[in-house]
């Protein structure tokens, strides 16, 4: 069904195509670390299992993956590992920290069309005992732009390309690295309360403005780990998840999103808009819901600004507005908008964002314990990644 | 700046990148220009997003610019850096319309705001490759 709707002051038109069609209905984790011991691909293995088994299916059961695009285990390794008989389905969804959540829809799209039943979704890596990212990137097929014209100059890491983003949004609408710190303590202190996290000692915001400047206006504490570990998630049809083990978690919505000059940063119109504010309403309008529906939000965090824009694009509050938007807690348990409420990125782990879908579908099934948003019916989980790409699923319980 | 020449990340040309890199090595900045609608686009690529000719010119820049956004790298991410922190990579509107990416020399981090003029020089890395960087306009007009 194709309709038009008008939200954030636009018409769309509204696709309803995937709402509701399909469901999460397996998580799964490894332990979160700085050496794991492991193998990329045992990692991912691991926390496959962990997701099929929590899903009631057996391994055998998969019929489709989504392997993460950079990562180093392929659908083939899935086939083998786990004697899949008919692997029907597999495709990458290359957009770096973007790709995790960009895999929904390609997922609930192919088991919409019936080419699948329940298609895998792994991430796992050793992104601290192994490569660190400032070595990875630069092979990466979305980084040869940039690769060719602003690493030779000295500007080689993510927090390099980015933090011109932070400094525009800064002089633009006065935002303050405070407001940054805001989203690192809250964030910090999700990640404590949960448990399976890397960080484990409260931060202030004092703390924050000490830490040291990697590249200015971001500190060390604005900066997301590098980490070990492994994180998956099974999607299945709506109809069979409704007789599977867990309580379904709908998938209400899904889009991606790709800004203006997504190859250079350094050219696109206005550095403070990302591929998620083209993302955001598309997937509002499948869902038939708006911000103010939102119970609690697991939104990308490589970096505590790239928080604050999304919530902007997201359409929480006006582009400018997101530092305000941030302070005074609101980002905690029982603020406006619980988010990170796993301690994401930031201070749980570095898992490309696999681990915010998987702590979105803990909060909704309610079994979140000691990070659980009370009454949480309705959430969101982003991707962001390489120059700007986004990535949005919004579900339900 | 001292960059160390044998360890740093070169550039890699191709087919469509080539004159620009050539036209560095003779210290000009030229920018792609769509052979059709005029159009100037950075950085090079085969099609002018405008209206999708691939018939290409190259026009000299001026050189003049603004800064439009900038980072300041206290840590250098790749060997060739270490000595150069901290390290100015400035985000320069250029007067043609487009923008670069580069380093910014001979200006110290608290002199850095948005607006500020700078001009394009060319920096002799070897024989086989010169890369371009900003200074202040004129070689002054700090406030």
């Amino acid at each position: 069904m194709v309709s038009r709707i008008k939200l954030f002051g636009y018409h769309w038109r509204r696709m309803d195509t995937l709402k509701d069609k399909c469901c999460v209905t397996g998580i799964g984790e490894t332990a979160y670390t700085r050496s794991s011991g492991k193998s990329p691909t045992a990692l991912q293995m691991e926390a496959s299992l962990a997701a099929i088994a929590d899903a009631g299916l057996s391994p055998r059961d998969i019929d489709g993956v989504i392997p993460f695009s950079t990562g180093s285990a392929v659908a083939e390794d899935f086939v083998t590992n786990f004697g899949i008989e008919d692997l029907r389905y597999s495709v990458t969804a290359p957009m770096g920290g973007a790709s995790c959540v960009a895999a929904i829809q390609s997922a609930a799209a192919a088991i919409a069309a019936g080419i699948a039943n329940h298609v895998l979704l792994p991430m796992g890596r050793n992104g601290y005992s192994g490569p660190r990212a400032a070595a990875r990137v630069a092979a990466f097929p979305q980084f040869r732009i940039v690769a060719e014209f602003e690493m030779p100059y000295g500007a080689v890491a993510p927090v390099q390309l980015y933090a011109p983003m932070a400094r525009r949004h800064m002089t633009l609408y006065g935002t303050t690295s405070r407001q940054f710190a805001e989203i690192a303590v809250t964030t910090r202190r999700h990640a404590i309360l949960h448990g399976n996290s890397i960080m484990t000692k409260p931060i202030s915001i004092e703390d924050h403005q000490e830490s040291r400047m990697i590249s200015d206006p971001l500190r060390l504490f604005d900066c997301s780990l590098e980490s070990d570990g492994g994180a998956a998630v099974v999607i299945s049809g709506a109809e069979r998840a409704r007789d599977m083990r867990q309580r379904p978690i709908y998938i209400m919505g899904a889009a991606e999103g790709h800004p203006d000059s997504p190859s250079a940063i350094t050219q696109r119109p206005d550095l403070t808009t990302l591929g998620l504010a083209k993302a955001a309403p598309r997937a509002f309008g499948m869902a038939d819901v708006g911000p103010s529906d939102i119970d609690v939000a697991e939104i990308y965090d490589c970096f505590t600004y790239t928080v604050l824009c999304q919530i902007e694009d997201l359409g929480f509050c006006a582009k400018g507005e997101g530092g305000a938007f941030v302070e005074d807690g609101a980002l905690g348990l029982d603020g406006r908008l619980p988010t990170n409420t796993h301690g994401g990125l930031l201070s749980q782990s570095h898992m490309a964002g696999m681990n915010h879908i998987v702590e979105l579908a803990r909060q909704l099934r309610g079994g979140a314990g000691s990070t659980q948003v009370p009454d949480a019916e309705v959430g969101l989980v982003t991707g962001y990644g390489d120059m700007g790409d986004g990535s949005i699923a919004i579900m339900r319980r | 700046m001292t960059v160390s020449t044998e360890s740093r990340l070169l550039p890699e040309p191709n087919e469509d990148s080539q004159p620009y890199w050539d036209a560095l090595k003779s210290h000009r900045l030229d920018l792609q220009t769509c052979a059709d609608c005029g159009t100037v686009r950075h950085y090079p690529r085969p099609v002018c997003a405008a209206c999708h000719s691939m018939a290409v010119t190259w026009t000299t820049a001026s050189g003049h610019g603004t800064v439009h956004s900038w980072t300041i790298s206290h840590q250098a991410f790749h060997p060739a850096f270490k000595d150069c922190l901290p390290l100015i990579l400035v985000t320069v509107e250029l007067d043609e319309g487009v923008r670069m990416n580069c380093r910014l020399d001979g200006v110290s981090p608290d002199e850095i705001e948005t607006g500020l003029a700078v001009e394009v020089a060319f920096e002799d890395v070897s024989e086989d490759l010169t890369l371009p960087y900003c200074k202040l306009r004129d070689g002054g007009d700090r406030t």
